[in-house]
């Protein structure tokens, strides 16, 4: 490895938080025109280590090289002005102004009167069909989807300036195939131009996919730099984790004992439920002790169910039935006294408090449960508090820490714990693991199995078709906002994948 | 189209919906009271809310921020005395009104810096330049100066009348607002800066990690309000051709409301300017149909503005609810 091929070297770098070591001499570096991914558990200290790069973070030591030349990052700003583009894990764009606005900002084209709104609206329109998506540009960004959100955050990095650098944290978490194809398409073009590119992700199928070198860290700690061909997936894991992973076996083994478990009272019927402009009528049955995979594209109307029974929104035609009573005023509050719990994909909008502590989170929603006058002791909210940080592994010094300072991955298991620990009796779990680590992603599809044992249904949605099929007994295929199919749990990923597409 | 008229009626719900009661509230008043359908009454609005409008513009965009300026009277009771005491004192008028711009800028910036840097809230360090500036101004002077200075006269006694409307006319500091108005629209809809005061309101985070200009634009926003203090006080000294520091009590108050009532959310990031033109003329309405009849208490009008006010933040959270579905 020559240096001189390296347009950034970060050498050394520590950063610690209260009580957590984010980063500890970590050495980082990156060439002109590679893909290079950092993949770590969740905590690892990733998007720390992306912060102490844009200037977002200040590192407590270690020195940061630009092409060779040492640089001291001082803000976001001055990191773009320097050619670093960044996509960040959490999506930070603003809602209220528009797309083209959000993509152009900062790099707004002028004329002579001002900011040139045409011009700029033109721009950000063609630079959004360059990754397929037409959407109007001048509305506000509230009004479009957490993907179509992501996509955007994506298509202001490539934008901005022309960047040298382009940093993508977890950028496919919320994107299908097809968007993700479209990503990659544009990847390996910055790429050929000489652009180089770090890549986040707990997608290890997109790692053997994109990228040239992969960096590993574990607890803050470098574990070490390798050629992607000369590191087989199962050292990977085993490098990430530090032991390794026999716990997806287990996973599927799980699901066969619990094969036989169907034929039991249904608990949630739904029959030609469905809301004009978001669902079209569907038929739907979920029996006690069953998992049933909503599988589909994005924007293929698998959220839209999950809303629908959940009394989110109101169905405009169909009938829906919990537990053989019928329903007739939908709202959340009555599905959670029906025993519903739903986990959203959006955890930043509709979930997670960011100024409380993981042990208030976690209690939320089953203190909202038990009514706000029906005090949970103290002694019982730690309990139960450190009972899901033990369960799902999430990463804190303590059970004290504020909810923001967790890195993103974990912030998704303090929402699963919130609802789990109002022991619900149906689940719907919207994008469960998104931006979860491959370990606690198997600890999570365990967990969810050892549920469906203990009685409880599952409505289980997911981009990740293998763990859809990992753990439903029946699995629902939804396509343009209709039911497309549905099959038992054995079927092959072939079909499903196929079923998807239409073509089958 | 019905979608898109559909998109326009709820993306200027408040604000169509401000011009309406706007409407409403004066054709009442001409209905009430006959005399108020002259024209000279609506342009009166004008002379009487001039310095309302001017703070109102400025408080505009602190509050599209997310933040709160209630150092607003104190700065207009300041310049009112201050300019009062160099006016006696036999400084140039010109100068004098320069240094109370430039007084009001500082005032902002250092207000701003202490905000953005020592992360206090707004709450706070503007309710403490609000006592600081009435303090200072009752240090200036504890009793009321009169202005003799022969350009403040001059600007306060022209009229200047208003075509197409024989015998309309306006005072020359009422034209203060409305050019500001102007100004205000084109910062806030074509320029970097205003752009980025409505990022920073919906979320200061995200615009940071933007790279867009969060410190100097929010630090920017406080000076600006500080300067539309300053210029409402010399335009409020010029009508009242006097200075004391008692002046324009509860005005801050005024101004909060005016925007609110204009469409823009405390909660920062939504709104516009034009709203505030037109809660600050609802607030003079008010006013002017409480003096038309001339028997009710002058406190009729905080508890109208009060009420509207009220219905005003009930129909935003409608609309943003609206607007998420
Ligand atoms: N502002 C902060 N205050 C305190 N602790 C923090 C703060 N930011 C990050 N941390 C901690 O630093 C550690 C590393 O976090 P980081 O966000 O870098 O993880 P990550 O590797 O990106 O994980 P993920 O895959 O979940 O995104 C975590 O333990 C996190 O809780
Ligand atoms: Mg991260």
């Amino acid at each position: 490895m020559t240096d001189s091929q390296n347009i950034l070297s970060m050498n050394r770098i520590k950063k610690s938080f209260p009580g957590v070591a984010a980063l500890e001499n970590v050495d980082f570096s990156l060439r002109k025109g590679e893909v290079h991914a950092l993949i770590g558990e969740n905590g690892a200290g990733k998007s720390t280590l992306i912060k102490v790069l844009t200037g977002v973070e200040h590192p407590d030591s270690g020195s940061i090289e630009l092409d060779g030349k040492p640089v001291q990052v001082r803000s976001p700003q001055h990191s773009q002005e320097l050619g670093i583009s960044t996509v960040y894990q959490e999506i930070n764009l603003c809602t209220n102004i528009s797309v083209a606005e959000n993509i152009m900002m900062g790099f707004e084209p002028h004329n002579f009167f001002g900011i040139d709104w045409k011009k700029m609206n033109a721009l950000a329109s063609e630079a959004m069909k360059r990754l397929d998506v037409d959407i109007d540009v001048t509305q506000s960004l509230g009004n479009f989807s957490v993907a179509i959100q992501q996509m955007v955050a994506i298509v202001r990095s490539l934008e901005v300036a022309s960047p040298k650098i382009l940093i993508l944290d977890e950028p496919t978490s919320s994107l299908d195939v097809n968007e993700t194809a479209h990503l990659f398409g544009v990847i390996r073009k910055l790429k050929s131009e000489g652009i180089g590119i770090i890549f986040i992700t707990h997608f290890l199928d997109q790692v053997y996919e994109i990228t040239d070198r992969i960096t590993v860290l574990r607890n803050g700690k470098l574990v070490g730099t390798y050629n992607t061909t000369s590191l087989p997936r199962i050292e990977l894991i085993g490098k990430m984790l530090g032991r390794s992973l026999t716990e997806l076996d287990e996973v599927s083994k799980a699901k066969q004992k619990n094969e036989q478990k169907k034929d039991t009272e249904s608990l949630v019927e739904a029959k030609g439920l469905g809301l004009t402009g978001s669902i079209e009528a569907i038929d739907f049955e979920l029996h006690v002790g069953e998992v049933v995979g909503l599988a589909g594209l994005l924007g293929s109307g698998r959220t839209e169910i999950a809303n629908l029974i959940f009394g989110i929104d109101t169905p405009d035609k169909g009938s829906l039935k919990i537990k053989g009573k019928k329903i007739n005023h939908f709202s959340p509050l009555e599905s959670l006294e029906n025993g519903i719990a739903l986990c959203p994909e959006d955890r930043k909008a509709e979930g997670i408090v960011g100024d409380l502590t993981i042990r208030e989170n976690i209690i939320l929603a089953l203190q909202a449960r038990y009514g706000w006058f029906k005090f949970i002791a103290t002694q019982k909210q730690y309990e139960i508090a450190e009972n899901y940080i033990k369960l799902l592994g999430i990463a804190t010094p303590s059970a004290d820490q504020l909810v923001k300072n967790l890195s993103g991955g974990n912030q998704q298991k303090v929402i699963l714990a919130r609802w789990l620990a109002t022991d619900p009796q149906v689940f719907i779990l919207d994008e469960p693991t998104r931006g979860i680590d491959v370990g606690a992603k198997a600890e999570i599809q365990k967990l969810v199995l050892q549920l469906a044992q203990e009685g409880k249904s599952i409505i289980f949605i997911s981009s990740e078709l293998e763990e859809v099929l990992r753990t439903s007994h029946r699995i629902v295929v939804l396509r343009d906002r209709k039911k497309a199919a549905e099959y038992s749990g054995d079927v092959d990923d072939h079909t499903i994948i196929q079923t998807m597409a239409g073509i089958l | 189209m019905t979608q898109r008229i559909k998109f326009f009626l709820i993306n200027n719900g408040p604000l169509l919906t401000t011009i309406t009661i706007f409407i409403l509230v004066y054709f009442a008043g001409g209905r009430l009271y006959p005399a108020m359908q002259k024209p000279q009454v609506f342009f009166n609005l004008f002379i009487n809310t001039a310095a309302l409008l001017i703070v109102s513009i400025g408080m505009t965009f602190v509050i599209l921020t997310k933040g709160i300026d209630l150092s607003v009277a104190g700065m207009i009771a300041l310049t009112s005395a201050a300019s009062a005491a160099l006016l006696v004192n036999g400084v140039n008028p010109i100068v004098v009104m320069i240094l109370m711009l430039l007084m009001g800028i500082v005032f902002g910036l250092a207000m701003g810096s202490i905000i953005h840097y020592l992360k206090v809230e707004p709450f706070i360090v503007t309710l403490m330049g609000l006592f600081f500036a009435r303090g200072m101004a009752f240090i200036i002077t504890l009793s009321s100066l009169t202005i003799k200075d022969p350009v403040y006269r001059y600007l306060a006694l022209t009229k200047v009348h208003i075509p197409f409307f024989e015998k309309a006319y306006v005072y020359i500091p009422s034209l203060v607002g409305p050019i500001l108005l102007l100004v205000a629209i084109y910062l806030a809809n074509f320029t970097r800066f205003g752009r980025t005061v409505y990022a920073i309101g919906n979320n200061e985070q995200s615009a940071m990690l933007m790279g867009l200009p969060v410190a100097r634009t929010k630090i920017i926003v406080y000076a600006f309000g500080g300067f539309c203090s300053a210029l409402a006080g010399i335009v409020f000294s010029i009508s009242l051709l006097s200075g004391y520091g008692g002046y324009a009590p509860g005005m801050e108050l005024d101004a909060i409301a005016s925007v609110v009532i204009g469409g823009t959310m405390l909660t920062g990031g939504v709104g516009n300017v034009i709203g505030t033109l037109f809660g600050v003329l609802i607030n003079g309405t008010i006013v002017s149909i409480l003096q038309f009849n001339g028997t009710l208490s002058s406190w009729w009008t905080r508890i109208g503005v009060g009420a509207l006010t009220l219905i005003f933040i009930g129909i935003q959270s409608l609309f943003y609810m609206k607007k998420k579905n």
